[in-house]
């Protein structure tokens, strides 16, 4: 069982919260949990970002657990059109469900929230800081498909900076003793306050302004989307953009085993021609959010029967890597 | 001449209020910052600058007649003088003197300089930093402070 409530960053994960969870989501997979198993209990949508994955995957999860979902719905039909704080808002809602997944542009909504409700919280992305439930099902895909997590080489591509999954991810890879090479140009590198955590955390970390410095190295490349938005000029954004990208031909140069994985949604850093290729995974990975956030209700939703858990657990991102909409 | 007797030459004594002392030299600017006291101040204040110390070769003094600072404004000045203490007066002799000392938290007394946390966006909250040993930290949105505290200060 975890032992805290909420899921807020991934770095209050612990290596065996993440196994317990993990190993969950697979026995869910191989054996079904029973249509019964959490009848009656509510899970409460509060999305103030868009969201298709993460959104679609908590709602499915609680319906294979017997469970429904209480969708706030769009932000403009909700009362935070009215001036309404976050703070009531989820007060409010956390009285009508057994949990809440809160998505919110405002980095450290969900510590904020978590402070105001007495079920358990799951951050589902809080602007450019964290989405630990992606981490957990990005963990689970590497495990499924890297021959496992211990003494792993990633790479992790792209918008660092802003890239919340990126954060979440570093984290919980930082547990497992990975060596980690992040892949970016200069301004959209590591923000400071995680690269302060990494290095206290003693994690194995080297950073690149080039993928081809470490690509034959890599047993699992993640790729993250850049946005237009981070850059002032129209071709600044293509240029850079340009040299983030890969293709069938630059995945030649990888290790056969490589495994590709992106949160999604992709716009053009990984080509169509790669979906083909052995190395994408990253439709699978989107696919394993069902499995690990059902796993992570039930560990949750059994915590909360027992009036077990004590604290706050974080966790992963998704829609996925902290850009505003 | 001892730092006292040359601190005397320079300011004279007050009868009641409050002295804070050993602020490292050139700090005395921020430490006013963070008491809110600019220009327009109604407040009779003396500042002695680049006094000659014993333990920090140059210190800053500041002498606020007529006010006890609250902890609050003790502990944010905590992290931009480590070094101070603080004397509170009270009929031209010393009732208190304290050095001051790092919280772990301070709350309500920084704004959080990343217009995007939470902490910004007028919900019901005070704001909220961890103390480390070399600056402070968003309890919200994590982001670290180590350069120009006193620009964030909020109280």
């Amino acid at each position: 069982m975890l032992d805290r409530n909420h899921v807020i960053t991934a770095k209050d994960l612990s290596r065996a919260d993440i196994e317990t969870v993990l190993d969950r989501a697979a026995a869910i997979e191989r054996d079904p949990p029973e249509r019964e198993r959490h009848a009656g209990r509510l899970l409460g949508l509060c999305f103030f970002e868009p969201s298709t994955r993460t959104r679609m995957s908590f709602e499915a999860a609680i319906k294979r657990l017997g469970g429904d979902a209480l969708d706030m719905g769009p932000v403009d039909s909700s009362s935070a059109t009215k001036g309404e704080s976050l703070a009531d808002t989820v007060r409010v809602i956390a009285g009508y469900a057994d949990a809440l997944v809160l998505r919110h542009p405002s980095e450290g909504a969900a510590t904020m929230a978590s402070e105001f409700v007495d079920v358990p919280l799951l951050n589902a992305g809080d602007g450019a800081g964290q989405h630990p439930t992606q981490t957990l099902l990005d963990l689970y895909t590497m495990r499924e498909n890297a021959g496992g997590l211990s003494d792993l080489t990633v790479g992790i591509m792209g918008d660092l900076k802003y890239g919340r999954t990126v954060h979440s991810l570093a984290y919980a890879l930082t547990k497992f003793d990975a060596r980690q090479h992040f892949v970016s140009p200069e301004s959209l590198r590591l923000p400071r306050s995680v690269r302060y955590d990494l290095h206290e955390a003693g994690a194995r970390i080297r950073e690149h302004d080039d993928l081809d410095a470490v690509l034959d190295e890599l047993e699992v490349l993640y790729v993250t989307r850049i946005q237009r938005e981070r850059f002032p000029d129209e071709n600044e954004y293509r240029q850079v953009a340009g040299e983030y990208r890969i293709d069938a031909a630059t995945m030649e140069r990888a290790r056969e085993e490589c495994v590709v994985m992106h949160p999604l949604p992709r716009v053009d850093e990984i080509a169509p021609d790669v979906d083909a290729t052995p190395h994408a995974k990253y439709f699978e990975q989107a696919h394993n959010g069902v499995p690990v956030r059902t796993a992570l209700l039930d560990l949750l939703l059994d915590d909360a029967d027992s009036g077990g858990g004590e604290e706050t657990v974080d966790a992963a991102d998704d829609g996925e890597d902290g850009r505003k909409p | 001449m001892s730092e006292r007797d040359d601190h005397e030459l320079r300011v004279s004594k007050i009868q009641d209020g409050t002295v804070i002392d050993h602020i490292a030299g050139g700090h005395a600017s921020d430490v006013l910052a963070i008491l809110g006291i600019d220009s327009g101040t109604d407040e009779v204040v003396s500042v002695g600058m680049n006094v000659p110390s014993n333990r920090l070769g140059h210190k800053d003094v500041v002498k606020i007649e007529g006010r006890e600072l609250s902890q609050n404004e003790v502990d944010v000045i905590s992290l931009i003088a480590p070094a101070a203490s603080i004397n509170i007066i009270r009929e031209y002799g010393v009732a208190e003197k304290n050095r001051v000392e790092r919280p772990d938290v301070v709350e309500g007394v920084l704004s959080c300089p990343n217009h995007d946390c939470i902490s910004t966006d007028g919900e019901p909250v005070a704001s909220r930093f961890a103390v480390l040993d070399d600056g402070v930290r968003c309890a919200y949105c994590e982001t670290l402070v180590r350069e120009d505290l006193a620009d964030h200060i909020d109280v």
